[in-house]
């Protein structure tokens, strides 16, 4: 029957199935150039900013649009410092909720708990600014920065770091609202990474007597390491880009105080706040060379967290 | 039992207790916030909420007005945005799934997507308003639409190629002993079985870009008018919330508010839509 499959019915379906091939492979492609564009189109940006101030925009505090003076320093370790502080706090309580989720809770509970924690990562972030500035600051000023000025700011040498005008806005209270933000990623990463475990390892150790903490610590934390990391890492790479919750909260004010309690200024706030106004071809081109910095240092953090949570899946592929 | 033994047990009780029941605060913490901030936004965003907010443009200080403009300027540049990422994610998910078990260019894509996944919108603003605000010379609708578009695209391709995964092989296999050509395979029997799959991943695209700002704030701008032409910068919600908020005025904040609780709700209904979605797929897991 040499005639059912016609040789040109055959052919075209082999030419339809070349040209498919190849344009999902230049949508893959495109994705590739996209990462390739932005690279380019921020560098080209910045051109006039590299030329002008070199390395030392790196390690200048000046920020003077009057006399185009510019340097990233203070921009930079506002994002650093927010980033932190947002992680000290989000680590330990991230941990907690994902080992109430995997360990404690009920299973009727786990799924409802689990997504709720998950539409807290799906609030936009402009809201937890709004809700930041009107609601939280004060009630921060009022209360907890008093108290923090009374005890921890006559300390050595925590002191003065916590001691300052209570204005309610400042690095330490962008730091909360972001570590608020960045909890529900770390917990459903860490979550997700937990429940990779081999359920062979926690049973043998429940076996030996081992009570829910220690196979946690022992058992679960250890084979999951590079995961829970990875976790931490894409957390941070959402803290250090956060644009809009900082932005209403950290007092944009271009300082570098060694309170915590004072306003300062982050890359993405700077962004934000002076972009859209920038006068003249200097002003703006610093501006995009911050941009241009963040991408750098949120691309460098976000690979190793990728690259650390593949490697925990290719361990579970090979083992038990 | 030896004494010391029972001192040794006792203690390993006493921490196995204190550290879960720290967790538990943990959950409680993390909850709490989640509360807090819903009720904020139903107790400040409830009064300003009429039908005022739904008929009239954002006003100038001082006198009553809605968001009409920022609304509708929201829902286009949403719907566009999905409308152009969503083919582009699809194909380049398809062709991780189904076409990338070789070569260098499937692990490279999948890498440098899930980077741009969570990278900082507020640089995918500054890369459009270099490519293409500059360019035209004015901030405009397109501008914030193609801003979302990009940040809709990795979404899209996680879901996809995540979905088509999970799609047994034994389905392309009996597809393929029919004789069916292979995009025939892709078209009609893979990714129609993944359909609602990747339906869901589109709506937590649409979800993630409705309450995203900082790609909006020099793509976009701000529109104090009603305007339809996509041509001109086009209030939107996000940024007319950021710039009411900032306001000294009291009855711009409570616009403010009215639109934060109506984003707010949007992306929270999104958010379960997509789950609810996701649960009746028969392949999930």
């Amino acid at each position: 029957m040499p005639n059912l499959l016609s040789d040109s019915l055959h052919k075209r379906q082999t030419v339809l199935d070349a040209l498919f091939r190849n344009l999902t492979r230049l949508a893959a492609f495109s994705v590739l150039g996209l990462l390739v564009a932005i690279i380019v189109s921020l560098v080209i940006g910045s051109m006039p900013a590299i030329n002008a101030f070199g390395f030392g925009f790196l390690t200048s505090s000046d920020w003077d649009p009057v006399n185009d003076k510019f340097g990233a320093l203070i921009p930079i370790v506002g994002t650093l410092i927010t980033s932190g502080i947002a992680l000290l706090i989000a680590i330990p309580v991230s941990l907690g909720i994902a080992i109430f989720l995997t360990q404690i809770a009920p299973l009727w509970l786990r799924r409802p708990l689990g997504i709720a924690i998950e539409l807290l990562a799906g609030i936009p972030s402009i809201i937890y600014g709004m809700w930041g500035l009107f609601v939280f600051a004060p009630l921060f000023a009022d209360h907890v920065e008093p108290w923090l000025n009374d005890n921890i700011g006559t300390w050595p040498i925590l002191g003065p770091f916590f001691s300052g005008p209570p204005m309610g806005i400042g690095m330490l209270t962008a730091g909360i609202i972001l570590a608020i933000m960045v909890i529900p990623f770390i917990a459903s990463v860490m979550r997700d990474v937990f429940d990779v475990v081999p359920p062979m390892l926690k049973e043998s150790a429940y076996g030996l007597g081992a009570t829910t903490w220690e196979v946690m610590m022992k058992i679960v934390l250890p084979y999951t390491k590079i995961g829970v990391v990875g976790g931490i890492m894409l957390g941070l790479g959402r803290a250090l880009g956060e644009t809009m919750a900082v932005t209403f909260v950290i007092g944009n004010a271009h300082e570098l105080n060694q309170s915590l309690l004072m306003p300062g200024n982050s890359i993405s706030s700077a962004l934000a706040n002076e972009f859209a106004e920038a006068v003249g071809d200097l002003y703006t081109s610093a501006l995009i060379e911050l941009g241009l910095i963040l991408f750098f240092i949120t691309f460098v953090v976000l690979s190793l967290a990728r690259m650390m949570l593949h490697r925990l899946q290719q361990r579970e592929g090979h083992g038990a | 039992m030896v004494p010391d033994m029972f001192d040794l047990y006792l203690r390993r009780r006493f921490i196995n207790a204190l550290g879960l029941t720290i967790s538990v605060l943990a959950m409680i913490f993390g909850l709490f916030w989640l509360g807090w901030i819903l009720w904020t936004l139903l107790e400040h965003g409830l009064p300003g909420l009429g039908m005022h907010v739904f008929t009239q443009t954002t006003p100038p200080p001082g006198s009553t007005g809605g968001l009409i403009n920022a609304i509708f300027g929201s829902i286009m540049m949403v719907i566009i945005a999905t409308f152009i990422g969503t083919p582009i994610g699809i194909l380049a998910g398809t062709y991780l799934a189904e076409f990338g078990q070789r070569g260098w260019l499937a692990p490279v894509t999948r890498f440098i997507n899930d980077v741009l996944l969570s990278a900082p919108s507020i640089v995918i603003g500054l890369f459009v308003y270099e490519m293409y605000v500059i360019k035209v010379g004015h901030f405009s609708g397109w501008g914030g639409t193609l801003a979302l578009s990009i940040l809709v695209i990795p979404v899209v391709i996680r879901t996809t190629e995540n979905m088509l995964r999970l799609i047994p092989n034994s389905l392309r296999e009996a597809a393929a002993a029919l004789g069916t050509p292979q995009w025939k395979i892709i078209n009609f029997v893979t990714l129609r079985a993944a359909r609602a799959g990747i339906l869901t991943g589109v709506l937590l695209a649409v979800a993630r870009i409705s309450g995203e700002t900082a790609p909006l704030l020099f793509t976009a701008l701000n529109n104090q008018f009603w305007s339809t032409d996509m041509n001109q910068p086009m209030a939107n919600l996000p940024v007319v919330i950021f710039q009411f908020a900032m306001s000294p005025y009291s009855d711009w904040q409570s616009l403010a508010w009215a639109g934060a609780l109506l984003i707010t709700m949007s992306v929270l209904l999104l958010n379960i839509a997509a789950r609810i979605m996701f649960r009746q797929t028969p392949n999930s897991h």
